[in-house]
């Protein structure tokens, strides 16, 4: 019989204290919490008086000024590397760039961090429909150009929109710029054609004879043969020791890079064995970097790395067409 | 036996219905407006901000100034919608059905009094009418359940009609006390003798608030309670709403239905929800007398008597237990069907009892006492 009573007391309890507790929220009501300062705001995992509700699309929690959402490319800074694109794990950044001729340069100008640009960038592309958000392509970057933004919101009712377009030359120019630089390629190689008893070290630093080659188009070619042409050209060059034919191609490379660097003498030696193959070997073209500086990242690849971009780069451009 | 004219003369509804068809078609007409706005805008709207802001939520707060035009933006959709009656239903019993449900609802409606000056029907079995006929609601309910030849629909209407028959008992014995102490079943004399004004006299003892029923006896507030728990259970309404129970019978036995007769049931929810406060207000808490005492010279009570007052009154104490409906609807979770059975049969009912019987033995031997 207390039971009886027990629970209809209790019952009598609980149901006035609910009728407070949702009293007490009609009250509250009035109350809203103030977004604007929520990132400083020291209560910010607490549940606050009041509304909860946030009216998204007019009213928003401010995004920390480090997250990490959508890409951002300040084409300005950005020197067209392709580490960024190289280290994507999704392919989602394409980079088109070509050679400034020697004129340009200063048109070109530095970038903020006082890098001197040598490479127009005409195609600076990122889909963020493919990109995961993992951040890898802002580390590599010597500016730091390429960074991920607080913009979280940027959804899309069509795909294609996902494609977002960083590269800063207008098509016309790009244009007038390639026209440009197969002129100044054409009059340099007629140069050299016409001084061929030129000695071999003076030659290899005449540098945009060499620097012609790593031309997006004509590069990927180059860098293709290159592969085959490694092996070939040190096989004949014997006489150093160090080079022995059991290496690798790719310690080949490297070796026949770093005795570019150091002594003209196996330069020489393949040059007197294989003129026309020294032109697209890798040694050649690490010198000529070594001279300009603006090609750094791309002669100290491997010919093996260099042969895996290549093929890389000849999908992503069927893929684009595909498209 | 009592002279009430000096309190209440119903001439609004005595003058409406001497105007002849006119005006006995106007007199209905009166309330089924007040029931469509109400339930618009306290009903619907009301709702859906109170339990919005219950629940530390907005509410609908697009459509228009504060989401004013909300419930309007819905009836315009519900009234373009198909009508779809389901090939396997019963047509007669589908279509019947929600218009009985309403009816039910609204013909009490004859019986309540707005004011000193109105009331529909001046039943001298006003009370008696208004529980009867409600009643009739549950043959709607039914109707819907069965006619939709859905098998949610008649779990809903049998859950129902279980649960309406049950809490028909408490309500009753609830209704009874406060019957017993007015000695009357005619709502208007009801509320009359809560005004505190001798009927013989004309005299206004100023006690406002003191002079309702609630405060008469001992037990009245008990009686107060289990009317008011009863008339949850009545209507359908949380915790008491296993016959709609969103979560195991999709919308119980109004399931099939859309458009507007959809509207019209869930019209008879608010209409029938508005019916037992008001119910509620004249058996216990003095219809449309104002609560207001007369203090010294500042005569509060008799300053906010009067038949455009009572109007006031009745409207506010009606809405006081609507937003109290809502408020525990939002409060509480649904009971379950033996709880539901438990409350009634073994906590309302006896308890019910228990307080006819002190409220006949109180009104005998203390508050009017047998000369």
């Amino acid at each position: 019989m207390s039971s009886y009573f027990g629970t209809i007391l209790q019952s009598a309890k609980t149901v006035l204290g609910g009728l407070g507790i949702t009293m007490r929220h009609l009250k509250n009501a009035t109350n809203q919490r103030d977004f604007t300062n929520i990132a400083e705001d020291s209560n910010y995992f607490k549940q606050p008086d009041g509304l909860v509700t946030l009216q998204y699309p007019s009213e928003a929690i401010p995004t920390p000024s480090f997250s990490r959402y959508r890409l951002h490319n300040d084409a300005a800074d950005c020197i067209a590397c392709n580490q960024c694109a190289n280290v994507c794990p999704v392919q989602c950044i394409t980079i088109e760039s070509f050679k400034a001729t020697p004129d340009d340069m200063a048109e070109l100008g530095l970038t903020s961090d006082g890098s001197k640009k040598k490479l127009w960038l005409e195609v600076f592309d990122i889909d963020m429909a493919k990109c995961m958000f993992c951040g890898y392509c802002t580390y590599p970057c010597p500016t730091e150009c390429i960074t991920m933004t607080p913009v979280h919101d940027f959804s899309e009712f069509d795909r294609s929109n996902f494609l977002y377009h960083f590269g800063a030359l207008t098509k016309a120019k790009a244009a007038e710029k390639r026209a440009k630089l197969a002129k100044y390629e054409a009059e340099e190689k007629a140069k050299k054609a016409a001084a061929p008893a030129a000695p071999k070290p003076a030659a290899a630093r005449t540098p945009l004879a060499a620097k012609a080659a790593p031309v997006k188009a004509e590069g990927d070619a180059a860098v293709a043969e290159a592969k085959t042409d490694a092996p070939k050209a040190e096989a004949p060059a014997t006489d150093t020791p160090k080079a022995a034919p059991k290496l690798s191609p790719m310690m080949a490379a490297r070796l026949a890079a770093k005795k570019g660097d150091g002594a003209a003498a196996p330069a020489e030696a393949k040059a007197d064995v294989a003129p026309e193959a020294k032109a697209d070997a890798p040694q050649p073209a690490a010198t000529a970097s070594g001279g300009d500086g603006g090609e750094k990242p791309k002669p100290k690849l491997s010919p093996a790395l260099q042969a895996r971009l290549a093929a890389k780069k000849a999908a992503e451009g069927g893929d684009g067409k595909s498209e | 036996m009592n002279n009430f004219a000096a309190i209440f003369d119903n001439s609004w509804s005595n003058w409406l219905s001497d105007l002849g068809i006119a005006g006995l078609l106007l007199l209905p007409a009166i309330p089924l407006v007040f029931i469509a706005v109400y339930a618009l805008y306290a009903g619907v709207y009301g709702e859906r901000k109170v339990s919005a802001f219950m629940q530390d939520r907005i509410g609908p707060n697009e459509t228009g100034k504060w989401g004013l035009l909300q419930t309007i933006a819905d009836i315009l959709k519900l009234i373009q919608k198909e009508d779809v009656i389901p090939s396997a239903a019963d047509k007669l019993l589908f279509v019947m059905g929600p218009a009985i449900v309403f009816v039910g609802a609204f013909a009490a409606y004859a019986v309540l009094p707005f004011s000193p000056s109105f009331i529909g029907a001046h039943l001298n079995v006003g009370v008696y009418y208004a529980v009867s006929i409600v009643s009739i609601e549950v043959v709607g309910i039914l109707m819907c359940g069965w006619g939709s030849n859905n098998k949610w629909s008649l779990f809903g209407a049998v859950r129902s009609v279980a649960q309406v028959v049950s809490y028909e008992i408490p309500a009753g014995l609830a209704i009874l006390c406060g019957v017993m102490m007015a000695g009357t079943l005619n709502m208007q004399e009801i509320a009359a003798l809560q005004s505190g004004i001798n009927p013989n006299t004309g005299e206004n003892n100023g006690l406002g608030l003191l002079n309702f029923f609630i405060f008469q006896s001992p037990v009245a507030w008990i009686a107060f309670i289990i009317y008011f728990i009863s008339s949850l259970a009545e209507c359908n309404r949380a915790p008491f709403d296993i016959p709609e129970a969103e979560s195991e019978l999709v919308a119980g036995y109004f399931t099939e239905y859309g458009g507007m007769k959809f509207a019209m049931i869930f019209l008879a929810e608010y209409a029938s929800m508005f019916m037992v406060s008001v119910i509620i207000s004249v058996l216990f808490l003095g219809g449309w007398c104002s609560p207001l005492p007369n203090i010294g010279p500042a005569m509060l009570n008799t300053w906010t008597n009067g038949p455009i007052w009572g109007v006031f009154w009745i409207l506010f104490k009606g809405l006081f237990f609507i937003f109290v409906h809502m408020w525990v609807r939002w409060t509480l979770p649904r009971l379950r069907v033996d709880q539901l059975m438990y409350l009634c049969w073994k906590v309302l009912t006896p308890f019910g009892m228990a307080a006819v019987l002190i409220t006949a033995v109180w009104e005998m031997y203390v508050r009017n006492p047998i000369k």
